[in-house]
Order: C-alpha cells, then sequence, then structure tokens
C-alpha cells in the first residue's frame, strides 16, 4: 500500500475505512477511540451492577419523557370526566386528573407510567446492591474514595429524584407522604416552621408545592443525576476497574475483554435486556393504582400507607421512636420524636459517606488498590458493613410494621418492640457474628491451601497406618486464596516534636480495634514447609 | 317331618349364632351409634325442613323466634347468658337487633373459636336459615337495627360518591383498595375483598368488633349503597395495571422489585459473565 500511487489509494478504500477517515480528520477521534476502545474490562457477574443502574436511568429518562408530553404540573381544581367510573365528577387537582388521563385514556399510557415507576425503584436498588458491592469488597480505597462520595451523593439525589416523582400525581398517598415531609421540616427547631412555608408557598398543602417538586423532578435533579452519572463513568475510566485477585493480575494491569468490541455489545445487548425486563414487569404489575387512592384531601389516610422502598428506612426511624419524646419548653414545642430520627439518620449517612476516608486514615495506608478484597478477608470492615446493613433492614422494615403485623398475626406492638431491639441491639451481634464467620473462612482459606481439600480417599499405608489423601490446590485456585493484605495495628510514634498526640492515639486505638484479630495470607515459606510434609 | 325339621332347626341354630356373634361383634356399638344417629338426624332434618318450610311464610312468625331460641341457648348461651342478658365472657344481646346477629353469625365470626384480641372471619357453622332464626330470636329481645333491604345492598348507587366517602370514614383501617389493616395490639381492620353487600351494610350499622357505628345519621342509608357499590366495583373489576399484589400499597412494590426485578437481573448477569466451556 504504502508504494502504490496516493491517487489511486482512496479508490481501493472500503467504504467504512473512507468514512472512518472523513471523521477522524474532522474530528480527531481515533485517539480516542484507540485508548477506550482497548480498555479492558475485568468480567465478573457483580461488576455489571453499576450498569444495571445505569440502564434503568436510561429507562426512567425515555419514559420520564413520554409522560411530560401529558403530565400538567398544576394544583388548579377541576372535576375529573375521564373514563375511570369511580372517579367521575369527583374534583381534584389537574395534575391528579391529567395523571388518571395519562392511567386510562392516552395510549400506552398506563404501560409507560408504570414502566417509569418499576424502572425507577429498580434504579435506586441497583445502586443500593452496587454499593454494597463496592462496600464489600473494599473498592473504595485509593484512588477511588471521590468516586465512592459521588456515587453516594447519587443514592441521594436518585431517593430525591423518587421522592418528588411520588409526590407529583397529588393523589392520596403522595399527599401523605408531603405531610409527613412536611410534618418533620416543621420538627427541626426555630427555621423548621419558615421553611415549610417557604417550600409549600404557604400553610401546607397549599396550591404551588406540585409544580415546584415538577420543576425539580424533570430539570434541576436530572441534571445533577447526568452530571455526576458522567464524572463517575469518567473516573471509572481513569481509575480503571478494579479486579478480583487471580493469576495474572497485578495492581498495574487490569484483565478482561477489551470495551470493543466485546463487552460494549455485551453491555448494550445488556441495557435491552433490563429495557425488556422492565417492559414485562410494567406490562403484567400494577404500581402505584393512583385511581384506588383518590385525589388528596389533607382529611383521609389510608391504612398501608407507606412511601416507596427506598424511603422506608426514614419512615421506619419516625415509628420506632417511643411515644412521650415530644413536650413543650420555654413555651416552645420541642419535636424529639422528629429531631432524634434526623440526627441519626443524619449520622448515618455521613458515616457512609466518609467511611473510605476514615479507613484510610486509620490504617495509614496511602498506596493504590486495584484488586478487589474478598469480604472475608476484611473481616473488620465486613462487620462493620453487616452491622450498618442491619441498623439499615431494621428501620426500612419498621416501615412495613403494619403490614408485618396483618400478614402474620402479630401485635403491632411487639412488631415495634422487635424492630427496636433490632435497630439498637442487631447491629452489635451481626458484627460479632459477621467477624467470626469472616475469621474462620479466612482458617479455612489457610487449611485449604497448606493441606490441600480433603479428597474422602483413604489410603493404608504399608506400615499399616490409614490416611486420608488431601488433594493439593492447583496454582490457580491457590493464587485467589493467598493475594490478599493484611495490616497489624499501628503503633503509637511520638511525633516530630517528640509529642504523642491525642489523635495518634485515637488512630491507635481504632487501629488496634480494626486489625487486633487477623489471619496472615498463607507465605512461601509456609507453603513450601507445607509441601515437604508428609503427603 | 323329621327330614324337613333338622334343616330348619339347623337353619335356626345357625342364625342364633350368627346373631349372636353379630351383637357381640366389637363394631356392633358403632353401628348402633350410627343407626340411632342417622334416625335422629334424619328426623331433625325433617322437623327443620318444615320450620324452614314455615318460616319463610312469616320470618318473624313466632316458631321462628322459638327456633332461634332453641340455637341459641344451644350454641351462645355459654357465653351470653341464658336469656342473652350477657356474662362476664360475653357481652349483652339485648337490643343488639337482627343486623348484628346476621353478620356476627353469618360470616362465621360467632360462635368465637377462642378469646382473644379481635374473632377472627371463619366458615359459618350455621346455614342461611339457622342464622336468620338466630336473628329474629335476638331482635325479638330489644328492638335493634335490622337486616337491610335488598335495593340498599345490591350495588346499583354512585360509585364515585362512595369511593370518597370510603376514602374519607373507612380507609384509614380499611386501606383505599379495600385491602385490610393493622391496628393496636393484634386488632385488625379485615380485608373487603370478599364481603358481601350485606355483610359490609350490617357492619355498618352495628359496629362489629373494634369498628365505630355508622348510624343513618352520619351516613344515610343510600350513602351506605354508595359505599357498598364502590366496594363492588372494586371486587369485580381487576386492576387495570396487572396483577394488583395484594393492594398494600408501595411495601409489595419494593418487595417485588428487589425479589423479582433485581433477582431476574442479577441472575441475568451472572449469566452474561460465565465463562464459556
Amino acid at each position: 500500500m504504502s508504494t502504490a500511487p496516493s491517487a489511486t489509494a482512496p479508490q481501493k478504500r472500503s467504504f467504512t475505512a473512507a468514512a472512518s477517515v472523513y471523521v477522524n480528520e474532522r474530528t480527531s477521534l481515533a485517539g480516542f477511540v484507540k485508548e477506550l476502545g482497548r480498555k479492558a474490562f475485568p468480567d465478573h457477574w457483580s461488576f455489571l451492577l453499576g450498569e444495571v443502574a445505569l440502564f434503568s436511568f436510561v429507562v426512567v429518562l425515555i419514559s420520564g419523557t413520554f409522560l411530560t408530553f401529558f403530565f400538567q404540573a398544576s394544583m388548579a381544581e377541576v372535576h375529573y370526566n375521564g373514563s375511570y367510573v369511580p372517579l367521575k365528577g369527583v374534583e381534584m387537582s389537574v395534575a391528579m386528573a391529567s395523571t388518571l388521563d395519562i392511567s386510562f385514556d392516552i395510549r400506552g399510557g398506563l404501560f409507560v407510567r408504570q414502566m417509569h415507576h418499576w424502572a425507577a425503584l429498580l434504579f435506586v436498588a441497583a445502586i443500593g446492591l452496587h454499593m454494597l458491592r463496592i462496600f464489600f469488597t473494599g473498592a473504595f480505597r485509593k484512588p477511588r474514595e471521590l468516586n465512592w462520595v459521588i456515587g453516594f451523593t447519587l443514592f441521594i439525589l436518585a431517593m430525591a429524584e423518587g421522592f418528588t416523582g411520588y409526590s407529583l400525581p397529588d393523589d392520596l398517598l403522595s399527599g401523605n407522604g408531603l405531610a409527613i415531609i412536611n410534618g418533620m421540616i416543621k420538627g427541626i427547631p426555630v427555621v423548621g416552621t419558615w421553611t415549610s412555608f417557604l417550600l409549600f408557598g404557604g400553610e401546607f398543602p397549599g396550591t404551588a408545592i406540585v409544580g415546584r417538586l415538577y420543576t425539580l423532578h424533570i430539570l434541576l435533579l436530572p441534571a445533577l443525576v447526568v452530571a455526576l452519572v458522567a464524572i463517575h463513568l469518567v473516573f471509572v475510566v481513569v481509575h480503571k476497574h478494579t479486579q478480583y485477585a487471580g493469576p495474572g493480575k497485578t495492581q498495574q494491569n487490569a484483565v478482561g475483554p477489551p470495551i470493543l468490541p466485546i463487552y460494549a455489545a455485551k453491555a448494550g445487548g445488556f441495557f435491552f435486556i433490563i429495557f425488556g425486563v422492565l417492559a414485562l414487569i410494567a406490562s403484567m404489575f400494577t404500581i402505584n393504582p393512583i385511581w384506588n387512592y383518590g385525589p388528596y384531601d389533607p382529611s383521609p389516610v389510608s391504612a398501608g400507607t407507606q412511601p416507596d422502598w427506598y424511603i422506608g428506612f426514614a419512615d421506619g426511624a419516625l415509628r420506632l421512636v417511643p411515644p412521650g419524646w415530644e413536650f413543650v419548653w420555654l413555651d416552645r414545642t420541642w419535636s424529639f420524636n422528629i429531631i432524634v430520627p434526623i440526627l441519626v439518620l443524619g449520622g448515618f449517612i455521613m458515616a457512609v459517606l466518609i467511611y473510605p476516608f476514615i479507613e484510610a486514615w486509620v490504617k495509614g495506608d496511602k498506596r493504590e488498590h486495584h484488586i478487589a478484597d474478598r469480604p472475608r478477608n476484611a473481616p473488620t470492615r465486613t462487620a462493620i458493613g453487616a452491622a450498618g446493613v442491619t441498623f439499615y433492614a431494621g428501620l426500612w422494615a419498621a416501615a412495613s410494621s403494619d403490614i408485618l403485623a396483618t400478614h402474620f398475626s402479630l401485635t403491632m406492638e411487639g412488631v415495634i418492640h422487635a424492630l427496636q431491639a433490632v435497630v439498637i441491639i442487631g447491629p452489635f451481634i451481626a458484627y460479632f457474628i459477621t467477624k467470626r464467620v469472616c475469621i474462620a473462612l479466612q482458617k479455612k482459606d489457610r487449611e485449604i491451601v497448606l493441606h490441600g481439600y480433603e479428597s474422602g480417599r483413604i489410603v493404608k499405608l504399608p506400615g499399616g497406618e490409614f490416611i486420608e489423601v488431601h488433594q493439593p490446590l492447583d496454582e490457580y485456585d491457590r493464587w485467589k486464596l493467598v493475594d490478599f493484605e493484611t495490616y497489624e495495628p499501628l503503633m503509637i510514634r511520638p511525633n516530630a516534636r517528640g509529642k504523642i498526640t491525642v489523635g495518634q492515639r485515637v488512630r491507635a486505638s481504632l487501629s488496634r480495634w480494626f486489625f487486633e484479630d487477623r489471619i496472615a495470607p498463607v507465605t512461601k515459606g509456609e507453603l513450601e514447609a507445607g509441601h515437604d510434609g508428609h503427603h | 317331618m323329621r327330614q324337613s325339621s333338622k334343616p330348619v332347626n339347623r337353619k335356626n341354630h345357625m342364625t342364633r349364632q350368627k346373631r349372636r356373634a353379630g351383637r357381640r361383634h366389637p363394631l356392633a356399638t358403632v353401628a348402633l351409634l350410627a343407626l340411632g344417629l342417622v334416625f335422629t338426624g334424619g328426623a331433625y332434618a325433617a322437623l327443620s325442613a318444615g320450620t324452614v318450610a314455615q318460616a319463610e311464610d312469616d320470618p318473624t312468625s313466632q316458631q321462628t323466634i322459638d327456633e332461634g331460641e332453641k340455637l341459641f341457648q344451644a350454641n351462645c348461651a355459654t357465653c351470653h347468658g341464658i336469656d342473652a342478658q350477657g356474662t362476664d365472657t360475653g357481652p349483652s344481646l339485648i337490643g343488639v337487633g337482627a343486623a348484628a346477629v346476621d353478620f356476627q353469625v353469618g360470616t362465621g365470626r360467632m360462635p368465637m373459636q377462642m378469646q382473644g384480641p379481635q374473632a377472627p372471619q371463619k366458615p359459618p357453622q350455621f346455614n342461611d336459615e339457622q342464622v336468620k332464626q338466630l336473628a329474629y330470636y335476638v331482635a325479638s329481645l330489644g328492638p335493634g337495627p335490622e337486616i337491610p333491604a335488598d335495593h340498599l345492598v345490591n350495588g346499583g348507587g354512585d360509585a364515585a360518591n362512595g369511593a370518597e366517602l370510603f376514602r374519607i370514614n373507612c380507609a384509614m383501617c380499611h386501606n383505599v383498595a379495600g385491602a385490610g389493616g393493622a391496628l393496636t395490639e393484634g386488632k385488625f381492620a379485615p380485608p373487603l375483598t370478599e364481603v358481601t353487600g350485606v355483610h359490609i351494610y350490617e357492619a355498618m350499622v352495628t359496629g362489629p368488633q373494634n369498628m365505630p357505628v355508622f348510624n343513618d345519621l352520619n351516613i344515610s342509608p343510600e350513602d351506605k349503597r354508595d359505599i357498598i357499590t364502590y366496594l363492588k366495583y372494586v371486587q369485580d373489576n381487576r386492576s387495570p395495571g396487572g396483577f394488583e399484589l395484594g393492594s398494600l400499597g408501595p411495601v409489595s412494590e419494593g418487595l417485588f422489585i428487589w425479589i423479582f426485578g433485581l433477582g431476574t437481573i442479577v441472575a441475568i448477569t451472572v449469566w452474561i459473565t460465565a465463562k464459556s466451556n
């Protein structure tokens, strides 16, 4: 080719090549594609959970765009005159009436509405599972701490997106949800009442809130989510993806199929699978039947009124507060039944947000980590995670305390007291059990690496001795069991001025708590000594 | 004679032997009991069939009331007292009216299976005629709410008005879709998904278990008819959105998306990242 005359070269080019050259000469995309397209993406099912969240978000965006064509975010009063008989002639807001029209009088409207809602639930659920994967494998460690913060912010934004969307139809359920929010805001000392009036444009419920939430729901929050998702993904490319330990996998490389063509094709197909699953669910299962709930009216409240699942933990926290925490002092009402849950949940959220920085500080570890931990190999972190999950799960379950009571024939008081115990004592129990289980699993791993699997084959030696033959691991499997790091508690050392600060003492005691109980990975020497032995 | 008498004797002998053996058979008592029960039951059935025939002519006749009294004394008096005056274990039934009895006995809540926070619904112990006999007996003890007329309970009213009244007056315990809900201390508001119009009406006017009474000044008979119309609409028309998941609201929706939605998708992630063999 290089020797051919340049005048004839363009004629020999295929159309694809010509088009590529045309585009590249004008955009310089080649370098970008070369860089990104050859990026290796390690293959593991748990690495796709973030993609599930992303793809459900795309479904939310597409279906939501359709809904904006027909939804009218107005609280003006109208008499419903659509197809649904039990609401005919009932006075309601335009928002509610237009949602009913979407459900009953616009072709495909109910399907898209249900798909939007189911996809939103899946979006937040997938984020939750994705975060658990990141946490328990330590994938938030340097250099990914900031991406953890961005991801967690996305989780909070997704909850805000969900809640604003839940409130838009202006049906009884969403109005009850807003009434609780209003109550929580008013429970905040000093600024509460002012904030509530600011938000609702006067006394709750007012006539402004749906329009305001709509602006947040379709403009501000999606813009923030899209921007943060973009940064989140750029960081994934910049940091490269983590991978599990295995032969040939190091802190310096990433082993897996390249993005182009294999990975991109798989991910593209995966999007349509998720779209299909959501379409199937939306076509078969009712979600948020606003026609049952009817228009919002501050007087009725339905039994079984709950927020969508991702707000459940906050609702549960309010339900678990014992009676009598609200009292009058200095001529003011102090709603500790609201202040305490807000503080506790705020503290919990902050703790999750900054956990990567706390762990890095306790470890005093400034190295980069690209090999994901197996949860058992970080027993204290895994135990802390289990405690957090138990705490969250207790609050979450409390949001359905009434359903638990009716469906398991229990008393409401019994359910509440049991869940109070789960939320307060449960995390400690979960912590200790998980830590012991992790350490026991590590011991088992050591045993297997050193002595192999018990094969169940009993052999009689010439001397008359019976032994069970142990099957040694092959090297590939062994690698996965020995390639991890352990830390030892930090020593307290005087600083440059010869002083031991309080911070250092705290750090040392935390470090001791983290790493006092530990199982070291099998070393090469131990391995060789083990193999020279009796088998 | 001899020739002929011998076989006869032998036959008699054998029959006597057989009969003696039959009388001593271990199942003889059982058979006798069964026979006795069949006769008594048959006679009773014939008798009560006769009563029903008469009761249809005049539901409040003295004979209906007498039959009701017998049933009452046999099945209810232990707790409610021999004259329905009430005891430590059951309230007085004087003045509760026919509607209360028709609801409580007709839905199987009474006779109660055990003392507890609330009498659960169970298959009715009495047939319709017996329930009516009991109801008219109790109604004869003092004036009270009557069993509603058919035009009030057949679902021919205004569903939209009924739905609004239901949301305002009933949904806080029974849930907007009538799926039921929890009350304190193990009590509960039962689901209304399979309750008949008559029983809904009777429950409103008599306030069974923990339910308040909605008398005719509170909710007029026409409004009660509208509420029943709405509930019948919900019973007869399935959700346009597909399976209702129990009409329990966001809890069942959340469980569904976590277990079936995310469960399915995680299974798919495992599938598409599986190593090819």
